[in-house]
């Protein structure tokens, strides 16, 4: 087991990239601590698996370095990495039994035999499959299939890392639970750095301690699934995470006062002079109904089962709050309050510090 | 569930039945019309009942052909194959030299089998042709029309290379049908470059090599005109198979009474023999289930 660093790290598919539009993966620096649960996360072909690819060593990045605890491996084929992947769609070994499947990655390292057979019957009951170990992988279903594949991913101990790329697609959602309660409980047992590519925003938070949030071939973020919830970097990951996403609007900031179309909105904080485009960011959770604020015309309520989503309109844009239990919904015209301490200030997509935060921070 | 009963239906075979009836099964009724009748000429024949047939079943000279084709159809599967699959392992997977190289494979199956014949019969000439000529100025003493280890080893070179491109070809499409991944896993699980043959590339190849394996099989059983041209079945009777003798017979002695038999007898060892190749392969693939 072992550090991941990536060091000045950056990918393009193509030969002689032109300009920065060509990178799958942005230049970037990132410590994978050793022993983290990770959830990287983020839309569709914003990179993630091409990260991916790169610690596993099945893609050699165009720039950069990927040390393994101080080991530069940036050459390294993927055996010699010692690394457990799972991909989304799964991949058995056809005209192998179960067992064999299990056992397959430990064979290859010239485990006795003993041990093997002590290790898959772990894994096959971690995996619920115990009773179909001596069954051909080739007539099973597709998420008896991506079970084998997780199983095969989590049969070496002495692996540096474990990565899961999106690895629950297939599966039911009722599987999908316990397999991720499942993943959580080797992750406390042995310890291993686990990095889980996702989509999802659930799955990410319920998974991981750290969550990474790649936007454009960058990572926008990472950090907890608190600090992603109250101050997101980007106003990608204020979109991405939560449901509803965060509302943006432009603005123009002078000191701790946001001018929204001529309405000053209070901030908790002062801030210094911006330049690039300017928005104030706040979650749906901190949006209130007034009788003073932001003017919004109501266009509906939405009941999402645990709580009700009002949706309405100010200036042309979306706005979203939640309301609390009990309270009536408003129609037609009304006035949004913003909690001045959870309102977040962005310049070109980037969260800027208020002043005073500025250092240290 | 109801489907309605319309017997009228069955005429709608008909130009089928009547085509395959004009096209195989008439024919193959003259010839074992043939088979079980004598003439003396003047077009009187005669009842000869399985006379032919048991005269076939037990010449020697048949049982020679049927050793000698046994033989050469051994050797051409057991280099064919394994040929066939290692030079499709090597090919490149995309872009122009994989193009370059389906276009290179594709040619000599696409020579008519006489050319082919013609081509080596003057390749192999030790007073003009390229082969015999190297081949006796490296020292070898070679010369097909005499040797009959030297026509032996023309003939399976040849044929070599007419069809080791038909079982590559077919290889290469199975390989390509495997889905990156399953080499991206192999990778992460440290599988061997056996393994990953033994364990992700054989069984996908495993449906296209019994088309091939049949294919060769039948063809190679059948060879005629190739090495008819190269060697005419000599020197003496060492590369008369069973297609070249029987030509011998029908039209060279016409005999066409023991032809007619040794017509159908082949036809049922064709059929039977591919018949054990493809219940022997499926059965293999079932097994490993």
């Amino acid at each position: 087991m072992a550090e991941i660093t990536l060091s000045k790290l950056a990918h393009s598919y193509f030969a002689k990239p032109r300009g920065e539009a060509d990178f799958a993966l942005k230049e970037m620096d990132h410590v994978w601590q050793d022993g983290g649960a990770y959830a990287l996360l983020g839309a569709s072909g914003c990179g993630k698996t091409t990260l991916l690819n790169i610690i596993s060593g099945l893609v050699t990045p165009s720039q950069g370095r990927v040390l393994f605890g101080g080991r530069d491996v940036t050459r390294a084929p993927t055996a010699e990495r010692n690394i457990a992947q799972v991909f989304q769609f799964p991949v058995v070994y056809d005209t192998m039994t179960v067992r064999e499947n299990l056992a397959f990655p430990l064979k290859n390292r010239g485990r006795d035999a003993a041990y093997v057979a002590r290790r898959v019957d772990q894994i096959a009951k971690m995996i619920g499959m115990e009773s179909a170990l001596d069954r051909r992988a080739q007539g099973l279903t597709a998420d008896a299939k991506q079970k084998i594949s997780l199983g095969r991913g989590m049969v070496r101990e002495d692996v540096n890392a474990i990565l899961f790329d999106e690895p629950l697609t297939v599966i039911d959602p009722h599987m999908k639970w316990e397999l991720r309660t499942q993943l959580k409980q080797l992750h406390r047992e042995f310890g291993h750095t686990m990095i889980y590519v996702t989509h999802d925003q659930t799955e990410a938070l319920t998974f991981a301690d750290k969550v990474v949030v790649m936007h454009e071939g960058r990572v926008v973020q990472t950090g907890t699934p608190e600090e992603l919830f109250e101050t997101p970097e980007h106003t990608f990951v204020g979109y991405f995470i939560g449901s509803p996403g965060m509302n943006l609007f432009d603005a123009e900031v002078q000191g701790e006062t946001a001018r929204v179309n001529g309405i000053d909105v209070p901030l908790g904080a002062a801030y210094p002079a911006l330049r690039g485009r300017v928005q104030i960011g706040i979650r749906p959770e901190f949006v209130s109904l007034a009788a003073e604020g932001l003017p919004v015309t109501v266009t509906r309520v939405e009941d999402v089962g645990r709580h009700r989503i009002l949706r309405a309109e100010a200036f042309g844009r979306p706005v979203n709050l939640l309301l609390p239990e009990g309270e009536a919904a408003a129609t037609g015209q009304t006035r949004l309050r913003l909690a001045p301490e959870k309102i977040n200030v962005y310049a070109d997509d980037w969260r800027v510090k208020p002043l005073g935060q500025q250092r240290g921070a | 569930m109801d489907k309605s009963q319309n017997n009228r239906a069955w005429f709608l075979v008909l130009p089928v039945l009547v085509l395959v009836a004009f096209s195989a099964v008439i024919p193959l009724m003259t010839v074992v019309n043939y088979s079980v009748q004598d003439t003396f000429g003047n077009n009187a024949f005669f009842w000869a009942g399985l006379e032919w047939f048991e005269e076939i079943i037990t010449s020697e000279r048949i049982h020679a052909a049927l050793g000698r084709q046994v033989l050469f159809t051994a050797i051409i599967l057991a280099i064919q194959v394994p040929l066939g699959i290692f030079v499709a392992l090597h090919m490149p997977k995309k872009g122009f030299w994989a193009s370059l190289c389906l276009i290179l494979m594709a040619m000599p199956l696409l020579i008519p089998f006489n050319v082919v014949g013609t081509i080596w019969q003057i390749f192999g000439r030790v007073d003009i042709g390229l082969l015999g000529r190297v081949l006796t100025a490296l020292g070898f003493d070679y010369n097909y029309t005499s040797d009959w280890l030297d026509a032996w080893a023309t003939v399976i070179v040849m044929d070599v290379w007419h069809w080791t491109s038909l079982v590559a070809l077919l290889c290469y499409a199975g390989l390509q049908s495997i889905p990156e991944a399953y080499y991206q896993a192999a990778k992460i699980d440290q599988a061997s470059r056996w393994a990953v043959f033994r364990h992700i590339e054989l069984p996908k190849m495993r449906g296209v090599l019994l088309i091939a394996v049949l294919l060769r099989f039948m063809d190679s059983f059948m060879i005629y005109t190739e090495p008819f041209v190269v060697t005419g079945g000599g020197p003496g009777n060492a590369t008369t198979f069973l297609s070249i003798d029987l030509v011998k017979m029908a039209i060279g002695q016409f005999d066409l009474g023991p032809a007619a038999a040794f017509s159908i007898i082949y036809f049922l060892v064709i059929l039977l023999i591919s018949w054990v190749f493809y219940t022997v392969m499926t059965n293999l693939d079932r097994e490993t289930k």
